[in-house]
């Protein structure tokens, strides 16, 4: 790993505990960042007191898990895209690209319409979606990525549509149009503890297949060459990007964009070695997400917007200017 | 060291190649050679268990290569394949370190930076170290690629046309460097096209027409006047060449005038 890539992350790493204690502090009342990083820190060692209890309920149960689930969320978003555009070797790829949105969407209003709970609908019918696109794709124990790519927009536009006719059909469909947009206006410590386990989970397996997936740049028949088991990594990568994936998708929504331009810019600043693309693109995802929901909860006094709406509205256009930046192929 | 033995190969209902016998020792370089869709190709991918064959077999070192995982066929095999073209910016170092991956098993060790190391210097590719690959010529592009094959300390080499869209100058450098790799003990297997580059490069050359060797042999026992209108259907008048004590083999053309129409 270049010296280069290594400040990078240590750098990301001190914007991402800013960002939770600076993103923890602003809120409709108004705590200041230092009053917040103590009442932070009294978690875990003794401070004296300067606070009163309202501040710190307001900090610790409401504010910080939210803080918390949004960095999980663009965290687990950003590490299964850049898993995503390296395994399929595709500059459209991300999380979502073989059908696990529709999946988890249809989940989610199935559970809306039948009064069940949400996050684990949600979560079943990504895996299943997967799991269904995999199996479709496997052709003489092989699953060639075009394929899968062709059965993610297969499976995923008829589950879309199941989706559709459901929404048609309810009788409160906005319950089902906002989670589709995507918010975190739901956080609490039992998703952020539920989400941190699978998503640590997720993303260190992810890691452990960096070399491998280095390799595979060099394309498949040519990595099959130098000895990598193709198929087994693509069954490894999927799985573990589904997860994160999933883990994300049923605790927030659908909150698009962030898994696809996050890993592209970290790409451009740190290039495409997985070894530091990774850990780069896990942590400015965390860092993009939980600035974009403050943005979010915050900027209208009566009303929080969708988180959803917010990436795609700030990351659509900072991801054209890149693109007419870089002359040259964006991808390479 | 390497033994080929009865082998066939079926893409579906086509039968691509027909009971190819083949032996190669030490430090032999061996030309295979033969028109387009003759089975070139399919003969490395089978020798690399990228295709698995329908029967035969295919011996390294004494062990059957059914019975090695990608990794192990790896480390005794390298190949260089027909058409390179890497579009991520990786640096040259990086690129060539990616030849030791079946010994890596995480993140790359002092040895195999070394390995890497030795072989680019070894290869005179060391200037172009911390280029990115993106920006190379093809000639450049096509010494790092055989640096990445070396670096994976194969016993074989296979060469996949390796020098087809080359210049001249280009095509020597690249089949000088790798005949100094065959010297040293490695068997090199290279499909190639240019019929006199082969005879003086070549200890042994492979002549397949559709699917079935033709003949084997030395360049001169193969390269005959017969053997290449039977394979290429073109006639050919084959000459020596003095300076080189190899052979010249000159397509027999029609006067420019008498084809104009």
């Amino acid at each position: 790993m270049a010296k280069f890539g290594k400040s990078i992350i240590f750098i990301l790493v001190l914007l991402l505990i800013t960002a939770i204690i600076t993103n923890t502090a602003i809120g409709s009342t108004n705590i200041s960042p230092l009053i917040t990083a103590k009442i932070l820190l009294a978690r875990y060692f003794f401070i004296e007191p300067t606070w009163t209890s309202s501040q710190e309920i307001i900090i610790t149960n409401i504010r910080l898990p939210r803080v918390l689930l949004g960095g999980l969320v663009g965290a687990a978003l950003s590490t299964a895209g850049c898993a995503m555009q390296g395994l399929l070797k595709n500059p459209m790829a991300d999380p979502y690209i073989i059908g696990m949105s529709s999946g988890a969407a249809l989940g989610a209003s199935l559970a809306f319409m039948l009064l069940l709970p949400v996050q684990i609908l949600a979560f079943i019918m990504a895996i299943i979606t997967i799991f269904i696109v995999y199996n479709i794709s496997v052709i003489g124990g092989k699953v060639p990525v075009d394929t899968l790519l062709l059965a993610g927009i297969a499976v995923g536009s008829f589950l879309a549509a199941i989706t559709s006719l459901i929404i048609f059909l309810a009788q409160s469909p906005h319950q089902i149009i906002f989670w589709l947009m995507g918010g975190l206006w739901t956080a609490n410590w039992d998703k952020v503890k539920i989400t941190a386990i699978l998503v640590t989970i997720g993303i260190i397996m992810l890691y452990r297949y960096s070399w491998k997936l280095n390799v595979m740049l060099l394309g498949e028949e040519e990595a099959q060459y130098l000895g990598v088991n193709v198929e087994h990594v693509k069954q490894y990568v999927l799985v573990f990007s589904a997860l994160i994936t999933a883990a994300a998708v049923s605790v927030s929504g659908i909150i698009g964009f962030v898994g696809l331009i996050i890993p592209h810019i970290m790409r451009i600043l740190v290039g495409p070695d997985h070894r530091i693309l990774f850990p780069a693109s896990t942590l400015m995802g965390a860092i993009f997400l939980i600035l974009t929901d403050t943005f979010a909860r915050t900027i209208m006094d009566s009303v929080e917007l969708p988180v959803g709406v917010v990436t795609a509205m700030f990351g659509a256009p900072f991801f054209i200017y890149l693109l007419r930046k870089r002359r040259d192929n964006l991808y390479a | 060291m390497l033994k080929i033995k009865d082998l066939n190969v079926s893409y579906g209902q086509t039968q691509v190649l027909q009971e190819i016998g083949l032996s190669a020792t030490e430090g032999e370089f061996i030309g295979i050679i033969g028109p387009n869709g003759s089975g070139k190709t399919t003969l490395l991918k089978a020798i690399t268990k990228v295709l698995k064959p329908t029967s035969g077999t295919i011996v390294i070192d004494g062990t059957n290569i059914e019975k090695m995982g990608s990794n192990e066929i790896a480390k005794n095999v390298a190949v260089v394949s027909q058409v390179v073209s890497i579009n991520f910016e990786f640096t040259v170092k990086d690129i060539v370190l990616m030849g030791r991956n079946p010994y890596i098993k995480s993140s790359e060790s002092v040895e195999d930076i070394n390995i890497a190391n030795d072989v680019m210097e070894k290869t005179n590719i060391n200037f172009l170290k911390d280029r990115m690959i993106t920006q190379l010529s093809g000639g450049e592009l096509q010494r790092v690629i055989i640096a990445r094959a070396l670096t994976q300390t194969p016993k074989i080499l296979l060469l996949d046309e390796p020098t087809s869209h080359l210049d001249i100058t280009n095509q020597i450098e690249i089949l000088n460097l790798v005949k100094k790799s065959s010297t040293k003990g490695m068997v090199v297997i290279a499909v190639m096209h240019d019929l006199n580059l082969a005879a003086y490069y070549c200890d042994k050359i492979c002549l397949l027409r559709d699917g079935c060797m033709i003949s084997i042999g030395t360049p001169k026992q193969v390269l005959t006047p017969t053997n290449i209108e039977v394979a290429f259907n073109l006639p050919i008048e084959v000459m020596n060449n003095d300076r080189t004590n190899s052979i010249y083999v000159m397509p027999i053309l029609e006067p420019l005038n008498e084809i104009s129409d």
